[in-house]
């Protein structure tokens, strides 16, 4: 049976950040890489752009073949883990061979869910995670004079503005009462869905859809208030679930996702998860948390690969916190940290419709909790790190709260000086 | 992996003038707004400053936070490129930078970051008080790193040397198509002329008088050039031989204009013999024939100033350097280089004295940094084209205190032996800025023969006998 002492099922940013912490401190340990897509290493966070038609996808690739001959690892896309014995340490793919490895990473992100929606099962629609569903997306976009778009997440807002921009008119379905929930509060949600409403966006906020039916050349949304909503193309965005299928009948622990430790490693020794598949520690509360966003994934990979090589520099996983960088229509919305204010926190918050301004700070026993701002710049890696060290600002409280990034910089930059 | 180039911020320099950030809007935006600049230079509520600029990491975390590969680290200049016609401006690179390195420029509606312009920094031209510096260090791992050292191993010179530093890393650049004069000093006492018939290099070598230091190496140099062969005529001398009895012939190997490069190794006395005095020991220093006692007090006379009488001989090229500073004394090497091609070249470096100087060895370059520091040495070279020019400021000095403290030959010093040196130092800062002020009154240096704009010697056609 084929031998590998590194084996990283995943080929995305968490398996990535793996790899590249696993080579810079062993360079000749075998290494494998597995990816269900047939393509080069690409980001799922590109794929709005793919379908808009800005991105290339052919010069988008997050590595080239050389870079895997060069870090003296091999790279097996088009196959799919099925099956792990972790006894014995084997892995099984869907082509039906097998690989033993010394060191497992499963870095198999996260799917989309897909509502049970009565009727949703006989009619087509479209989910976009994968470069094969954006082409698939792109292709329909001439054809589409109306799209649905269900869910006002991330990538619900990212592919609605996309389908709006390649000429469709599109009505954005979400069941709470705000677009974006969990990363922005209701009033910074409503000066983002204006820029929406502006650009012809329809959106539909507390609409909770209770059946599809197929219609004449395309689909008619059933929502509970009575009303309905037809298109030519539905786009799922109802949210995303870990790919945790070929972990059934084995002792590792998962609970929505693949629970891990402080260094990424889950209930089995030798095997370790990063990435959305991952249900880690919270920076906020007790309970671990999925954190389905890119730079969690680099950060838990690399401690995933630090962890794996035995790298002694190797610093636990301090929590999850949310991130999020969001750009539309030209504006730009940034939010760090977590916006639900503990009790006796302090929340300043500013805001000017008119230039669509907005800026929110939760400071918790005079450290940063979280910062909300849209089209007023601050640095959001500098604002990570003030959260993750917890850094005490009483001292320069009223300076911060005026000038958030000119502050955050003198501090940042006296400290990493 | 190799070196790379790098802008440095030094606070204490800083004036928070802001002409760095509008040099960088001016040549990257098109604009005056120091909002549209790539740095930031920020003051503390304690008027300190602190700089806000990519620092182009070894290991960037925004290429890892970048999902559309717009980011990379060009792996031969170290600069992390972006790429516009990939970035899909989702802002996720400025979640990975700790540093606020890479940030969203709002009127250009993308991010923006540090690019050093391709190796001639904007921010660092216009930086008048040289808070900011484009650090070239890099080119001597780099080139000089690969290059073989010429010396064997095992020289049995004192513990902490700078002249083998020196020695060594002179020859490795010089190459080995050289002969080498080692004149009686620490550089054959340590064993580069060699022992028992074998040499100390890996190049021809020998071990002329102190008096005939330059005439002989001349002739080896004419003899070599009449057969057709390219040698560097080098000489690593000590600063007695070249000042003392040795400086009649170097006068006049000088003013004959020898193509050969003549570099002396300056430890301010006879350090190999026993550390006696010579013309270039300081005023007030103690050595073996200038004992500290009830009726000597260390030296009496001032130091000879060498490199200046060179200046005087007109040389091809004449320079100060200091193993302090070494992206400097690696410039100043090349150009001496170039320089002995078609000229007498002369290139004085300053070598602290663990062991005659009474320091301990540790603190070498230390010692060798504060001398330069506090002025006690002045950075500079000339060509007859270009003039003299100070290589380092000599505006704002550190305390001489805080060099003379270091070295046990000034443990005995006086308040009034110490305001003499300091008498001494400002009459040597006003007669390099005379002659330097002299060079500014003329045409600027790009203009002039024999200087390309970036101040390199461009070296003249080699003559052929
Ligand atoms: C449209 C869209 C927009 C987004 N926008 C943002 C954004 O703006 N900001 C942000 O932070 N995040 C965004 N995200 C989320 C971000 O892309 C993810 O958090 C990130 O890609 C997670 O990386 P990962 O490596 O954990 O998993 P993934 O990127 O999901 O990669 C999973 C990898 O595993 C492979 N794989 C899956 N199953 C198997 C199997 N059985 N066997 C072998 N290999 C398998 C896949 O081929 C893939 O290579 C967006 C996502 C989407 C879909």
């Amino acid at each position: 049976m084929e031998q590998t002492h590194y084996l990283i099922a995943g080929a995305s940013h968490a398996a990535l950040a793996a790899m590249h912490a696993i080579r810079l401190v062993d360079a000749d340990g075998s290494l494998t890489v597995i990816g269900r897509d047939r393509e080069l290493p690409y980001s799922p966070t590109l794929l709005p752009y793919v379908v808009s038609g800005r991105t290339d996808p052919q010069r988008a690739f997050l590595r080239d073949h050389e870079y895997f001959t060069r870090a003296r690892a091999a790279y097996r896309c088009g196959h799919a883990l099925v099956r792990i014995d972790p006894a014995n340490r084997v892995a099984e793919l869907d082509d039906g061979s097998r690989l033993r490895f010394d060191k497992l990473l499963l870095a198999t992100g996260a799917r989309p869910v897909i509502p049970p929606i009565p009727g949703l099962d006989a009619v087509p629609y479209h989910v976009l995670r994968t470069l094969e569903d954006a082409l698939r997306l792109r292709a329909q976009l001439p054809q589409t004079r109306r799209a649905i778009v269900l869910g006002a997440g991330l990538v619900g807002m990212h592919a609605a503005e996309n389908l709006s921009k390649g000429g469709a008119r599109v009505t954005i379905v979400e069941q709470q009462q705000q677009v974006l929930p969990g990363y922005f509060d209701a009033q910074a949600a409503r000066i983002i869905a204006r820029a929406f409403e502006r650009a012809d966006v329809t959106i539909r906020t507390g609409a909770r859809a209770l059946a599809i039916e197929a219609a004449a050349g395309g689909v008619t949304l059933r929502l509970a208030d009575g009303s309905a909503v037809s298109g030519d193309l539905l786009l799922i965005s109802a949210g995303v679930t870990p790919v945790i299928d070929f972990l059934a009948d084995t002792p590792i622990q998962c609970d929505r996702g693949v629970v891990v430790d402080a260094t990424m490693q889950t209930s089995v020794e030798r095997i370790w998860a990063a990435g959305d598949v991952a249900q880690a520690a919270s920076f906020y509360g007790a309970h671990p948390v999925l954190n389905g966003i890119l730079p969690n994934a680099v950060e838990q990979g690399r401690i995933a690969g630090m962890a794996m090589a035995g790298d002694r520099a190797l610093e636990g996983f301090r929590g999850a916190v949310p991130l999020n960088t969001y750009s539309y229509y030209g504006q730009h919305a940034v939010s760090v940290g977590s916006g639900a204010a503990p009790p006796g926190a302090e929340v300043v918050e500013s805001s000017d419709a008119e230039s669509a301004r907005y800026l929110k700070i939760i400071l918790d026993e005079g450290r940063l909790h979280g910062i909300f701002a849209i089209n007023t710049p601050i640095d959001p890696g500098v604002m990570w790190q003030m959260v993750r060290r917890r850094l005490d600002l009483s001292a320069v409280r009223d300076r911060f709260l005026a000038q958030p990034r000119t502050m955050g910089r003198l501090l940042m930059s006296s400290l990493l000086r | 992996m190799p070196a790379y180039n790098t802008i440095a911020f030094h606070a204490d320099r800083c004036d928070g003038c802001g002409k760095c950030m509008i040099a960088c809007a001016q040549a990257k935006s098109a604009s005056d707004s120091p909002r549209r600049a790539r740095l930031e230079v920020l003051a503390d509520d304690a008027g300190r400053f602190e700089l806000t600029m990519c620092r182009q990491c070894a290991d960037p975390e925004c290429v890892q936070s970048c999902p559309a590969a717009a980011l990379a680290k060009n792996a031969a200049t170290g600069v992390i490129e972006w790429d516009h016609d990939k970035c899909i401006d989702c802002l996720l690179c400025t979640v990975g930078c700790s540093f606020a390195g890479i940030a969203l420029d709002e009127a250009a509606g993308h991010v923006v970051k540090c690019d050093q312009c391709g190796g001639d920094p904007a921010c660092v031209r216009a930086c008048k008080p040289g808070a900011l510096e484009y650090l070239t260090m890099a080119r001597i791992y780099d080139e000089a790193g690969s290059l073989e050292d010429l010396f064997v191993q095992g020289l049995s010179a004192c513990q902490g040397c700078n002249t083998e530093l020196i020695m060594r890393h002179t020859l490795r650049r010089v190459g080995p198509d050289t002969v080498v004069a080692a004149p009686p000093g620490c550089v054959p006492g340590m064993g580069a002329v060699g022992y028992n018939g074998l040499t100390g290099t890996k190049v021809p070598v020998f071990h002329p008088l102190l008096t005939n230091t330059a005439p002989m190496l001349a002739g080896l140099k004419r003899v070599y050039k009449r057969k057709g062969r390219q040698v560097t005529a080098l000489a690593l001398a000590g600063d007695g031989g070249a000042a003392d009895v040795g400086f009649q012939s170097l006068s006049g190997a000088a003013e004959r204009g020898e193509e050969i490069l003549f570099l002396v190794i300056d430890n301010e006395g006879y350090m190999n013999t026993g550390m006696q005095r010579s013309s270039c020991t300081p005023y007030g220093a103690w050595t073996t024939t200038t004992p500290v006692g009830r009726e000597s007090h260390g030296k009496s006379q001032d130091a000879k100033n060498l490199p200046l009488l060179m200046v005087g001989h007109r040389c091809a090229y004449v320079a100060t350097a200091s193993t302090a500073f070494m992206a400097d004394f690696y410039l100043k090497l090349d150009r001496a280089l170039q320089a002995s091609k078609t000229g007498f070249a002369y290139l004085h470096v300053y070598s602290p004295c663990t062991t005659g100087w009474r320091f301990p060895s540790k603190k070498n370059i230390e010692v060798a940094r504060k001398a330069v520091e506090s002025n006690f040495v002045l950075l500079w070279e000339y060509t007859p084209a270009a003039g003299l020019r100070l290589t380092r400021s000599v505006d704002d000095p550190v305390p001489l205190s805080e060099y003379l403290v270091a070295l046990g030959k000034y443990r005995h010093l006086t308040p009034e032996q110490v305001a003499h040196l300091e008498q001494h130092i400002a009459e040597n800062v006003a007669a390099i800025k005379r002659h330097a002020l002299a060079e500014a009154a003329a045409p600027p240096a790009s203009t002039r023969p024999g200087i390309s704009s970036a101040g390199a010697l461009q070296g003249p056609p080699a003559s052929q006998a």
